[in-house]
């Protein structure tokens, strides 16, 4: 792989510009993240918007990037799993492990991009909140239990905290 | 009985040893989305693959033409079947499914040739330039038509994968009560999250292969690869890549052998990942069933005789279909005393998708048909549902109408009764708020309040736990301590139910540790058996708890050499060797230091045999209970239904992980609740009408009811940490509890899953 190829355009992510090289128009942005810029955490399991596994945010909102053209996202502000909190666990993140909403962990990334999407917008949510808002995100595991009492968590840290 | 809900308790969990809820180990890299799923892998100059599939439930195929395929710019594969060197058919009990199709296609989805190529959508050039020319046949799509024989043999092995008979006791009595019914089950996917994905690298020169692959069990998948490869077992490396899920869609071959072929072809790595839409028609699925049940009672409601029949449609090849048949039949009493069966059970072959492995593995199906009998029983006698299966609650010593005596824990009563006390919802239809999005249909805010009527329902459970019918079933696992680090190997499946969490528990508790690394998941070592029929907590836990246990004798030898003292005084307390009737303490660093203990262990269950004409022989190994309660809101007008509540109380023997336990519980729940009202797929002449997200539904998270647990912790005397499976029994009797419930609301006898709202509304 030692040709770089043909820069096709350029990607904002998570902070940083990142060239794409040798693209073809119609890639989804889920394949540009994931096979052009080694971006795995997002993760595709129903290629048109249902699960929402392949969640991220574009200018701050929350997008199944599955439906997004890569090309289309020229110029926008795109964040990843990989970005959301670099380095140490975000209090999201951390919840998730804390309380047991992790288990086979594939539509994992995708709600903790929801989850962290949510409680910007909404800081104490109500349970039918969060069952409404993260209802985009398919869970096989879990019967989402504990995910909800891991966002639940956050927003009772945060409070304590502010 | 330890009642766990869903509150807020803001606790930071402990970190660690036997029954307390450690967290996973492979927690942190899965929120961080760095820990790589077998679909995440790559390698250098590595190829896409992708496969062609029939269009047709059944025909002859006349010609293959690959030759445009080649001319596709980037092809740099394509095979056929008569690219298979091996072996060309496998399976996981009789190997009776192609590679590829040469012949004849058999189901809608079946696999006819493979491509590699440099873009996946150079591959969906090539699949398309491929010519395949066939003689479309009529299908067989009615498994009676495979009962009855009427439609000519599909298949050189037949139509018919297994009959089995149960005739035990009086064949003849008749209850002073006898209720009947006919039940039937849809076609559920496992609906795993993370598609079928795999990474082929060929050996270097050589005519090995390494596979990183997402599966239930690696050894398994290894011999059929190996025979379909036409090499030897050792020259097939299997790695466990990152599973997104499985509930027993991972069992069989999917994608495995065309990895390989192709990697192998090229002398090049190849990567495959399926579409969901290939998904739906790549892997096996929980088997539509068809059960007609007969109940014979005293006037008092207590079961004399049950008769059934029951006719599993296993798709167009073999799978497990055999051991599923054999799992409902004998299930078929359920949780209660039973003298006297006749029992008449059949798999059979169709055209329709191929069935094998999901979850409850037969039983949900018995469960289903079995409760919706013991309410109709209970209104016949009178009684209420509670009352009815506290008369007729299976005890330990009890006999299945296998004969065989039921030696495991079954604390059939008490889950019935603490479920009676677990609280109700507390708020009323619509909630107190009457948010439209608490009602039936949620956020389409069509149901009216004043329609919906609100209903309870109740169901039991009795499931085998690990395999049946003479399998020599057994895991390995390997452990090695120095230098106070205990290294633990194994070939056990990690989908997602967490057993790499209790490995480190159980190495924690037993060597006294604090640090455990985990080994490579690979075929490095021996076979774990498969991740399915809730065997790994016993199985698996059984080696590695056995494993450890030989590497502390040796380190008490150690120790006792060391200090002049007996090593049968020796015990682990905390992180410490003690001398249990000295003053001896020392850490178990300190006395590993310079020391290499390593140790492997075989954990085998109980012989089981084989059934014999009449179903009779002890084909099981143990068995596990639970007991639901569901809670629907049902708009009887348009058909809606939303699950308020399920409450459940299961025989789990010990929770070694209780926040584990809660996770089993609630996702099988959720499983258990898509199966009584929302998942089904759909076929209509053996094509698929559902196969995506959008069509096929499953529960979200406003679909989900509030789930209340309880655990009785009776351990059992035949595992090896007292604990049983958990995995399977909240799916069995949760969605006949739901179906219950919705009977309950609206008076109608429902008696199809997934209920449908034509089946609420005209039912």
């Amino acid at each position: 792989m030692s040709d770089p190829g043909n820069l096709a355009y350029t990607l904002h992510v998570n902070g940083a510009p990142h060239d794409v090289r040798d693209a073809w128009v119609g890639e989804s942005l889920l394949f540009v993240l994931r096979e052009r810029l080694g971006l795995m955490g997002s993760k595709g399991a129903c290629e048109q918007g249902e699960c929402g596994s392949c969640s991220v945010l574009v200018d701050g909102n929350l997008v199944c990037s599955c439906l997004v053209l890569a090309a289309g996202a020229v110029g926008q502000d795109i964040v990843t799993i990989e970005g959301i909190s670099p380095g140490a666990p975000s209090d999201v993140q951390q919840a998730f492990v804390d309380a047991g909403a992790v288990q086979c962990g594939f539509c994992t990334p995708g709600l903790v991009m929801a989850a962290h999407s949510l409680l910007d917008r909404s800081p104490d949510p109500s349970e039918l909140e969060i069952r409404e808002e993260l209802s985009g995100n398919i869970c096989r595991c879990t019967g989402y239990g504990r995910i909800i009492d891991a966002v639940q968590r956050v927003a009772v840290a945060r409070r304590s905290a502010s | 009985m330890s009642v766990l809900t869903g509150t807020v308790t803001g606790e930071r969990v402990a970190a660690g040893r036997l029954g307390e809820s450690a967290v996973r180990p492979d927690g942190l890299a899965k929120v961080q989305g760095s820990f790589e799923f077998s679909g995440d892998l790559s390698a250098d100059g590595f190829l896409w693959g992708a496969t062609l599939r029939s269009p047709h439930p059944y025909a002859r195929i006349v010609r293959i033409d690959v030759s445009a395929a080649w001319n596709v710019v980037g092809v740099e594969a394509v095979i056929t079947a008569d690219d298979v060197p091996g072996v060309a058919t496998y399976g996981l009990i009789d190997q009776d499914q192609p590679v590829f199709a040469s012949q004849y296609v058999r189901f809608v989805g079946e696999p006819v040739a493979a491509v590699a190529a440099d873009h996946p959508d150079t591959c969906r050039r090539a699949l398309d330039a491929i010519v395949v020319e066939y003689e479309v046949l009529e299908p067989l799509v009615d498994p009676e038509r495979a009962v009855d024989g009427s439609h000519a043999p599909i298949h050189p092995a037949g139509n018919v994968f297994r009959h089995q008979r149960i005739v035990r006791g009086d064949q003849t009595l008749q209850g002073a009560v006898v209720v009947e019914g006919t039940y039937e089950l849809g076609m559920q996917d496992q609906a795993f999250l993370g598609l079928e994905a795999a990474l082929a690298v060929p050996d270097p020169g050589g005519a090995g292969v390494e596979l990183h692959v997402a599966t239930q069990w690696l050894h398994e998948d290894r011999k059929q690869i190996a025979a379909c490869l036409g090499l030897a077992d050792e020259e097939v490396r299997l790695v466990l890549g990152g599973v997104g899920g499985a509930f027993g869609a991972r069992e069989d071959i999917s994608l495995q052998v065309h990895t390989c072929l192709l990697a192998l072809r090229t002398s090049r790595p190849v990567r495959m990942a399926y579409s969901r839409h290939e998904s739906f028609l790549g892997h096996v699925h929980r088997h539509p069933c068809r059960i007609w049940m007969r109940h014979h009672a005293d006037a008092d409601g207590k079961l004399q005789r049950v008769e059934a029949r029951f006719v599993f449609d296993g798709g167009a090849y073999a799978s497990t279909s055999s051991a599923v048949l054999v799992n409902g039949i004998t299930h078929a009493q359920g949780p209660y005393h039973c003298e006297n069966a006749t029992v008449d059970g059949w798999a059979v072959r169709t055209n329709n998708l191929p069935c094998g492995a999901m979850r409850g593995f037969g039983v949900v199906q018995a469960c289903f048909a079995h409760e919706a009998q013991m309410d109709k029983l209970a209104a016949a006698v009178g009684v209420d549902p509670l009352e009815i299966r506290l008369r007729n609650a299976m005890r330990t010593g009890d006999h299945l109408i296998t004969g065989q005596v039921v030696e495991s824990v079954a604390p059939v009563e008490r889950l019935i009764r603490e479920l009676a006390e677990m609280p109700l919802p507390s708020e009323p239809v619509g909630g107190h708020d009457l948010d439209p999005m608490r009602l039936p249909g949620g956020a389409g805010r069509t149901a009216d309040v004043t329609d919906v009527v609100r209903g309870i329902g109740w169901a039991v459970s009795i499931k085998n736990l690990m395999y049946s019918e003479g399998f020599d079933d057994y895991s390995t696992a390997r452990v090695r301590l120095a230098d106070g680090v205990a290294t633990v190997k194994f070939a056990t499946a990690e989908v997602g139910q967490g057993f790499v969490t209790l490995a480190g528990q159980i190495a924690r508790t037993v060597l006294g540790v604090d640090d455990v690394v985990l080994d490579r998941i690979d075929t490095q070592v021996g076979s774990a058996g498969s991740t399915s029929a809730s065997r790994q907590t016993w199985m698996s836990g059984g080696a590695v708890d056995g494993a450890c246990r030989l590497v502390r004798e040796r380190l008490f030898e150690h120790v006792a050499a060391q200090h002049d003292l007996d090593a049968v005084q020796l015990a682990i307390d905390g992180t410490d060797v003690i001398d249990t009737v000295g003053t001896l303490r020392l850490p178990v660093a300190e006395a590993t230091a310079g020391l290499v203990i390593d140790e492997t262990f075989e954990h085998h269950h109980r012989p089981t045999e084989d059934l014999d004409e009449n179903g009779q022989g002890n084909c099981h190994t143990a068995f596990a209970f639970a007991a639901h309660r569901a809670v629907v809101d049902v708009d009887p007008v348009l058909g809606l239904v939303k699950v308020v509540q399920v409450a459940t109380v299961q025989d789990v023997g010990r929770a070694l992980n209780p926040l584990s336990v809660t996770g089993q519980i609630e996702g099988g729940i959720a499983q258990g609740v898509g199966l009584a009202v929302m998942e089904e797929i759909i076929q209509v002449g053996g094509h698929v009408k559902n196969a995506s997200f959008t069509d096929y539904l499953l529960p979200t998270f406003l679909d989900m009811p509030d789930v209340v647990i309880g655990l009785v912790e009776e351990p059992e005397p035949q595992a090896p940490l007292g604990a049983k499976g958990v995995g399977e029994p909240p799916t069995v009797s949760s969605t006949p509890a739901v179906v219950a419930a919705i009977r309950d609301a609206i008076g109608k006898d429902l008696v199809r899953v997934p209920v449908r709202p034509t089946d609420i509304v005209f039912g």
